[in-house]
């Protein structure tokens, strides 16, 4: 850096120094710009991770069902789940439906994976406790009501089927074989004694299941056949979990996944109003910071006018001028732009600690495109008061006049 | 040869005329006073010469070079080489100090060198107040930070309009003295003003009166 370079930071820097009770006005426009545009830009690119995770509450998206008459494997499914990326599936619960008889009425049996039901079904109220492993079980509330039950007690599911010469009794541990006077088949009952830990609810049809574990349902059942279906929970827009469901589709699987559209295409339009609401936002506060900004400057130049007459009598070149007050305002604009995105940071974690109680991911490429942003604007909105410095008439303006 | 010479330059805003066929010629090392009335033409005059306003008419030589004749760019690059400007009103930049606003002619110029700049204040009796700003000098003091900016390029000429115009007695006196000191160093100078004390100093007097020049004598009383 020469002299010459040396004493044009000088000025420069100097007028934004010296002067800054006038320049702190430019550069609050340009910092309150900034950190708004940041502020929103940061929200904009947040809101839907935020609203996805909000949606997940509405619980399972994504729904796996046999592609044909057949049955799904914990294979298959694990399989079909590993086309999520792991940051973004937030569980997935397999489900069996049996028919059985408790006190010799029919009822439905469930046979689920605990571990992962809350995942997929977070709305669950559960009185008591979740099930914690096999001879447990979760009754739904209608049911329980039908039944007197409450949590604590214990019963005992029927499996009543009939005994051929070919059936393995050796698997079942307690059994009573007994003929039908009528035909002369011999039956076996198999008895499954359930100790209930929880009672559900939900408004919906989970209130009229008995839930169990896979295992319990496969020995009472005897017969491991696999699930019926498996709710999945991820946390993707519309259109990306499309992406996702046509490659499991695609695949040679015997599972077909669809998304659960009432959910999927309620989160899809509420996420893209609100990201177009926070656009338009931006954009409005884009053309008022520029107008802030040209405006200030504009009066900032207004009172420098005999200034730059007096430049202009000691020689300096229109160039000259552009380039210094250009400069002022690059260097108030990447100032404004630095601190306003940092702001905007602090803005757009209060904004998403109030409104979705979770902090917003910090995204440090927004720094630079908020500087980039701000200097830009900046600059645009002191070309046209630049412009008129530039027509000041040096023999006017140092005569007062 | 001359160092400047108007010939028949006239200026008009419409129908007014503020200068009128105004000839003049100065030497070399010369100083002379412009005087005349206000509206007499005197900024006009000024204006024209420090190449800021151009005339409607006549050429305006310098160093025997028509200068009307040069464009815009041209003509900032001649005065910002060839002239000096003392203002009535100082016009230091504000946010800059003393030895900053010499600095500011030297790097419009060519190079800025603060050593050469803390000469000049030396020069005008200035150079511990170096690095005070405008608003902590006196009125004096920054027309003597003025004449330091004007003479430190060396110019050719020096242009002063109304340079003790704002100022007291002892501080007039004090600008005169440094007026002479560049005069005897050879500087050309020209010195507009309506103060009969300050036209008394000069070599010669120019009187104007509604653009016109009525007199144009040498001073009898001036002294070297």
């Amino acid at each position: 850096m020469n002299k010459k370079h040396r004493m044009f930071v000088r000025m420069v820097l100097a007028s934004l120094i010296r002067r800054r009770s006038r320049m702190i006005v430019a550069l609050l426009a340009v910092v309150v710009g900034a950190t708004i545009l940041s502020g929103l830009g940061l929200i904009y690119y947040d809101v839907p991770r935020q609203m996805s995770a909000q949606f997940r509450s509405y619980g399972a998206n994504v729904i796996f069902t046999p592609s044909g008459d057949s049955y799904i494997t914990d294979d298959e499914i694990k399989k079909a789940v590993s086309v999520f990326p792991s940051d973004k599936l937030e569980g997935y619960t397999p489900y069996r439906y049996e028919n059985s008889k408790l006190n010799n009425l029919p009822v439905t049996l469930a046979g689920t994976d605990f571990s992962s039901v809350l995942k997929t079904s977070p709305y669950w109220h559960i009185s008591g406790e979740l099930p914690d492993g096999n001879g447990k079980t979760l009754v739904g509330k209608k049911l329980a009501e039908k039944f007197g039950f409450s949590t604590g007690d214990s019963f005992s599911m029927l499996n009543s089927f009939q005994v051929t010469d070919d059936t393995d009794l050796s698997v079942i541990p307690d059994y009573e074989i007994y003929t039908d006077p009528q035909t002369g088949e011999k039956y076996c009952d198999h008895m499954l004694d359930l100790s209930l830990s929880g009672i559900l609810e939900t408004g919906g049809p989970e209130e009229e299941y008995i839930y169990v574990t896979l295992d319990d349902l496969s020995a009472l059942m005897r017969s491991d056949r696999g699930c019926d279906l498996a709710e999945v929970s991820v946390a993707a827009r519309e259109e990306e979990l499309k992406g996702y469901l046509d490659d499991i589709n695609n695949g040679s699987g015997n599972l077909t996944a669809k998304p659960v559209k009432r959910v999927t295409a309620s989160e899809s339009t509420v996420l893209s109003k609100l990201e177009s609401l926070v656009l338009i936002v931006t954009a409005v506060v884009l053309a008022l910071t520029m107008i802030c900004v040209a405006t200030t400057m504009m009066a900032v130049i207004a009172e420098r006018r005999r200034e730059i007459g007096l430049r202009k009598a000691l020689g300096a070149l229109d160039s000259s001028i552009i380039l210094e007050f250009l400069s002022e305002g690059l260097v108030l604009g990447a100032v404004g732009g630095i601190t306003g995105s940092l702001l905007g940071y602090l803005f757009a974690n209060t904004v998403s600690m109030n409104v979705f109680s979770s902090a917003i991911t910090f995204r440090p490429l927004l720094i630079p495109v908020a500087i980039i942003v701000s200097v830009a604007v900046t600059g645009l909105a002191c070309l046209i008061p630049i412009r008129s410095a530039v027509d000041v008439d040096p023999a006017l303006v140092l005569k007062g006049e | 040869m001359k160092l400047l010479e108007l010939k028949n330059v006239t200026k008009r805003y419409g129908s007014l005329y503020a200068l009128d066929k105004v000839s003049l010629g100065i030497e070399k090392g010369e100083w002379i006073a412009i005087m005349g009335p206000s509206g007499s033409g005197k900024s006009t005059m000024m204006n024209i010469i420090s190449c800021m306003d151009k005339p409607t008419e006549g050429q305006v030589f310098f160093d025997g070079k028509d200068i009307t004749k040069y464009s815009r760019r041209k003509l900032t690059e001649f005065h910002r080489d060839k002239i000096g400007l003392v203002f009535q009103q100082f016009h230091l930049i504000n946010y800059l100090n003393a030895v900053e606003n010499v600095m500011v002619a030297q790097y419009y110029h060519s190079m800025p060198d603060e050593k050469e700049a803390l000469e000049a204040l030396e020069r005008v009796g200035l150079k511990d107040r170096a690095k005070h700003l405008p608003s902590q000098l006196s009125g004096g003091e920054q027309q003597r930070v003025c004449i330091a900016r004007a003479l430190i390029n060396s110019p050719e000429l020096i242009l002063a309009d109304e340079p003790t115009g704002n100022l007291d007695e002892a501080n007039e006196n004090i600008v005169l003295d440094l007026f002479r000191q560049l005069h005897k160093d050879g500087t050309s100078l020209i010195v507009v003003t309506h103060d009969p004390e300050v036209g008394e100093v000069a070599e010669r007097v120019v009187r104007l009166e509604h653009g016109k020049i009525i007199s144009d004598k040498k001073n009898s009383g001036f002294a070297e």
